[in-house]
């Protein structure tokens, strides 16, 4: 979906870099990358891809990497996916770290039908909506649009880690090594130290459950973890 | 014993290290290979950077004569946290963080290179001079 947003922009000096977090590599991500069958509508419509981005839809042209060790999520502290920075032409961040377009109507689905309330499909909607609006403002005026922050708003928003935060993250690169040399019970271990010190980090928790069985980031764990959550967001909406 | 040592992005195996509780010693070539300080009359030095030593307690840092280094203990004077994982030798070391909060304020973004689906590597400054849009994303 954001194949359409990038080949309407292309050719306006701008690029977008896709970076797949996932300790299982190439084989986790190609089926994504290049789909062979098409994304069931229900699952569109909980992501809030409308009409004008269905029809745009293809297989993306611009570079999809793939970050095993979660390279990225540490040099630019994300702790979420779909999250995105926006970066200049001379390497300067103008809008740190944020949710992407994303929004938490998911919280409301029914998941026995897969079905979403009507409002919380606009809510999805409307999320993606005004960020692609936001990005298509930003790549026509640059630096003149209202949504590429200047230096002191940027750095404003720039979220710090904590001294907890950064052992986590050292423990989740100690578990993805083991993981990576097949000594997965002795990396469980870390992983799960590294969920318990960072818990607002789902990259953290979403991946390290996956590594412990296949399909248990999106299982009964994770859905508890967002109960959970009782009024705090699970995507802190951007502030566009 | 051989030890993996997880240090800033840099993965090395010192085939002659030392790990004993909590401390990791280090012939002084196997220090520059895995974490890029050596060790200088100064103290420890990356680049422009020296740490001294810490007087009194030179014992912490250095032993054999000088010719091994404890990386642990400079970890700890820097704020570094440490992981290691003891029954497969590997020890990892990770950003302090008052330095990483520091970089992410100087609003520079940080260069990187990963591969794409066929192998092929990308890094960030290749697209210097466009705007990019860095969107992470994951299947899980």
């Amino acid at each position: 979906m954001w194949q359409g947003l990038y080949q309407e922009l292309k050719d306006r000096n701008f690029i977008v870099i896709a970076i797949a977090l996932d300790s299982c590599g190439a084989d986790a991500v190609r089926q994504w990358i290049r789909a062979t069958e098409p994304t069931p509508p229900p699952m569109l419509e909980l992501m809030g891809w409308g009409e004008r981005e269905r029809a745009a839809a293809g297989a993306p042209t611009y570079p999809c990497l793939i970050d095993e060790k979660h390279v990225v999520a540490e040099l630019y502290n994300i702790v979420n996916v779909p999250m995105a920075v926006w970066i200049d032409e001379r390497g300067r961040i103008v809008r740190p770290t944020e949710s992407a377009g994303a929004s938490d109507a998911f919280r409301k689905l029914n998941r026995a039908d897969f079905s979403l309330p009507p409002d919380a499909s606009a809510q999805a909607k409307a999320a993606r909506t005004s960020y692609f609006d936001a990005i298509r403002d930003w790549v026509i005026k640059g630096e003149r649009s209202a949504y590429a922050l200047g230096a002191d708003a940027a750095r404003d928003r720039v979220a710090g880690i904590t001294g907890q935060d950064a052992r986590a993250i050292t423990l989740f690169r100690l578990g993805q090594y083991l993981f990576a040399h097949g000594h997965r019970a002795d990396a469980l271990e870390y992983l799960a130290e590294a969920r318990r010190l960072r818990p607002e980090s789902w990259a953290i928790a979403r991946q390290s459950w996956e590594i412990e069985e296949a399909g248990k980031a999106a299982g009964p764990d994770f859905w508890a973890a967002v109960q959970a959550l009782g009024d705090r967001p699970y995507y802190p909406p951007a502030k566009l | 014993m051989s030890i993996a040592i997880l240090h800033d992005r840099r993965e090395y195996q010192a085939a002659d290290a030392l790990a004993e509780g909590d401390n990791l010693w280090l012939g002084l070539d196997d220090l520059r290979a895995a974490s890029g300080w050596e060790l200088k009359p100064e103290g420890a030095c990356m680049g422009e950077r020296c740490v001294p030593i810490p007087p009194g307690r030179e014992a912490e840092f250095l032993r054999d004569g000088g010719r091994r280094f404890n990386l642990a203990a400079l970890a700890r004077l820097l704020g570094n946290p440490i992981a290691h994982d003891d029954r497969h030798g590997v020890w990892a070391f990770g950003a302090a963080p008052a330095e990483r909060n520091q970089s992410l304020r100087t609003l520079e973004a940080p260069d990187f290179t990963l591969p794409d689906l066929d192998g092929r590597m990308h890094s960030l400054a290749d697209y210097k001079g466009m705007k990019r849009l860095l969107m992470a994303w994951a299947s899980w």
